[in-house]
């Protein structure tokens, strides 16, 4: 792995003043080019067959399938906002899937790709959106904790995470997610020292998309972000993160090494989100639109299906097969929002405490009177 | 068997009894480890139970709790110790929006059995952040709840049954009486966490305390007597929820209800405790509910902490308040 590269690379300390170009770098990792090249890289090889290559490129459909339509769902009013994952689907694919079923995964809120991995319904993480609840799924079973909202405080529970699995004598390790913008909490950098010291078995994945909302990387780092990790002692890898090849054998290696009692491993996905930050945003008022255009050019899925015919691992008619099993999805996702039933209104009360106190108890009764005394009136 | 015991040693004793018996519990803070905690609290149990049960941490307060989530998400039951309650404010993230809320976020699959220790309050002449009574913060979050033990009967049992407790709970550690000594007969059946107890009958008035302020309020019970008054003091015990119904009893008896905390008076216990005795027993009181609390004010520096501090005369002040009207 490498640990501690070279380069001399610096970001721009001017904000604004260096758009995040992709890095024609050797320091990062790629296995598949833009155009769909096949390469090679001497320190992490990908020994992967047909079937699983064509299931990466389903994976990767189907999710952005399901993110387009949960935009459109937000814009007809079925859902209060959502976070699109557009453009960062492979850095999303290629982590999910480098996963063993018993490690755990501890997403922010943008991590759709990686729920569709372990899988949670669509619909489960649609809830949270339209505001039924915080997530449906159940974390323990599917091995991916529920969204964490609050930037950056995910990464410290999957350290403790990863030092419960160190008690246990597990062989497993806990993967944490985070944005660049994130790198600038104080807990992720605690979370980085912790795991550090205990030399915990998680893995740190960076999903640098350029912008944390508005504000561009370079008012959050002078460095490279991946570089972080050496001031923490553990290894930092960068790797293209719209090359779901070279995600997925980046974080397979580094998840091995965390399982094998290495320790931890920044990384930095180098990424674009293609959308907006959510439904709320408005890209526009600070990015331009050329950059946008140059990183259409660099589409996660794209390039993976130049591969795919290239090589003849897929034909018009798997492609097809794709394209209407998303329909279908699509479909699903669309029906299961509009029908979703809206939560009892006595559920805020009922898991506030794992044993309820006398004073909530009372409040949740009076509450159910007042709705009651309303039954058969106006409400 | 009873033995005399501070509520510091008692504290001790609970947390190896709770060690004892659960594989699960796992101790973590700054200085713990060999050197005890700097008020000696988790004194030789890295020595005995090792390194990974008792964990000396990073100096990072946020880390604690947040590390402890994760651990308690692995089926552990982190004890967490804050070393000063001044110092939990860089973990009041973690504490406020993770571990309070994660059994509601996850719908009750995911239940957090954290206990946060904190040694709280003044009245150890120390510089500021050392003094400090943060209970009010934690008794408005959802999710937490919150304790204050007195004396060491309640620090010996109450400390295990916080660690056997599904919920995440704020233990607050009176850092001023930990000397205070008492018999503590550890094959007692202990009162339950969550109930306050009557420590003085009286008829005149009712006087509520919790945590250190206990010893005030029976000491001003006491000279109140000599006066000829009747103090009842009730030790609230439990901060959040609040078990009021001893206390409601009371104020039926009495008409008249004090409530004395260090914290500072705007919007701490004694607010809400005023409205809820108000609510309930209002035709019973004979005097508004008063309540004697620090100044909002900073924690001052630590010559004006007598001044500060609620002591016998301030309390002796309100009940002859609560009496006048």
């Amino acid at each position: 792995m490498t640990a501690l590269p070279e380069t001399e690379e610096m970001v721009d300390p001017v904000p604004g003043a260096a758009a995040p170009h992709l890095p024609n770098r050797a320091d990062l990792v790629q296995l598949l080019t833009p155009e769909g090249d096949r390469v090679e890289h001497p320190d992490y090889a990908l020994e992967i067959g047909h079937d699983e290559l064509r299931a990466l490129y389903r994976d990767l459909v189907l999710v952005r399938r399901w993110d387009v339509e949960a935009t459109a769902l937000q814009r007809q009013g079925e859902l209060g906002i959502w976070a699109s994952l557009l453009g960062q689907e492979a850095a999303q694919i290629g982590a999910g899937r480098a996963m063993a079923a018993s490690d755990m995964a501890f997403p922010t809120y943008r991590e759709h790709g990686v729920a569709w991995t372990r899988g949670v319904d669509p619909l489960h993480v649609i809830s949270l959106f339209r505001g039924v609840d915080n997530g449906g799924w159940d974390p323990v079973a599917t091995g991916f904790n529920l969204y964490t909202v609050v930037i950056g405080a995910q990464t410290l529970h999957a350290t403790g995470y990863a030092m419960g699995l160190q008690r246990d004598g597990a062989e497993n390790a806990a993967l944490a997610f985070l944005g660049d913008g994130a790198t600038s909490q104080g807990e992720v950098n605690e979370a980085m020292i912790w795991a550090a010291s205990f030399s915990a078995p998680v893995v740190f994945f960076c999903q640098n998309n350029q912008y944390a909302i508005s504000v561009p990387l370079e008012r959050q780092s002078r460095v490279p972000l991946y570089q972080r990790a050496a001031g923490f002692g553990f290894p930092g890898v960068r790797v293209d993160g719209n090359d779901v090849l070279a995600v997925l054998a980046v974080t397979r290696q580094a998840l091995q090494a965390a399982r094998e009692g290495q320790g931890p491993t920044f990384i930095e996905a180098f990424t674009y989100r293609m959308g907006a930050h959510t439904t709320s945003d408005d890209p526009t008022r600070y990015r331009l639109a050329s950059e946008l255009e140059e990183w259409k050019l660099r589409d996660p899925i794209a390039r993976l299906k130049a591969h795919l015919s290239r090589s003849s691992i897929a034909d018009a008619a798997f492609f097809q097969s794709v394209e209407a099993e998303a329909d279908e999805l699509a479909a699903r996702i669309r029906s299961g929002t509009v029908d979703m039933p809206d939560p009892a209104p006595t559920e805020m009360f009922d898991h506030v405490y794992a044993e309820q106190t006398p004073q909530l108890a009372q409040q949740r009764a009076d509450f159910v009177a007042y709705q009651a005394s309303f039954e058969g009136g106006e409400h | 068997m009873a033995q005399t015991l501070t509520i510091g040693k008692a504290l001790n004793l609970g947390l190896r009894k709770a060690m004892e018996d659960d594989a699960k519990v796992v101790l973590m803070g700054e200085d713990i480890g060999k050197l005890g905690g700097v008020f000696r609290i988790t004194d030789g149990l890295q020595k005995d139970f090792g390194e990974a049960r008792v964990v000396d941490t990073p100096l990072a307060e946020a880390g604690i709790l947040g590390t402890a989530v994760g651990l308690a998400m692995r089926g552990y039951r982190p004890v967490c110790e804050i070393q000063f309650d001044g110092f939990v404010f860089p973990a009041y993230n973690q504490i406020v929006t993770q571990v309070a809320k994660i059994h509601a976020r996850s719908k009750g699959r995911l239940p957090m059995p954290i206990v946060i220790r904190i040694p709280f309050g003044g009245g150890i002449g120390a510089v500021e952040h050392h003094s400090e009574s943060p209970e009010a913060y934690f008794a408005h979050t959802a999710g937490l709840k919150v304790v204050a033990v007195s004396n060491p009967v309640d620090a010996y049992w109450g400390i295990q049954q916080a660690v056997a407790h599904p919920d995440p709970i704020v233990f607050l550690e009176p850092k001023r009486r930990y000397w205070e000594k008492a018999e503590v007969d550890v094959d007692a059946t202990p009162d339950p966490l969550f109930a306050s107890r009557v420590v003085r009958g009286g008829d005149d008035v009712t006087v509520l305390a919790y945590g250190p302020m206990v010893k005030t309020a029976l000491q001003a019970a006491e000279a109140a007597a000599e006066e000829g008054r009747s103090v009842e003091v009730v030790d609230l015990r439990t901060v959040s929820p609040l078990d009021l119904a001893p206390v409601f009893e009371s104020v039926r008896r009495t008409g008249r209800c004090v409530v004395v905390h260090e914290a500072p008076v705007t919007l701490g216990l004694g607010a809400e405790i005023a409205a809820r005795v108000t609510e309930t027993c209002f035709h019973s009181l004979e005097a508004p509910v008063l309540r004697v609390g620090g100044y909002d004010t900073p924690y001052p520096p630590s010559k004006l902490e007598e001044e500060y501090l609620p002591d016998l005369d301030r309390v002796l002040d309100a009940v002859d308040r609560a009496m006048e009207f």
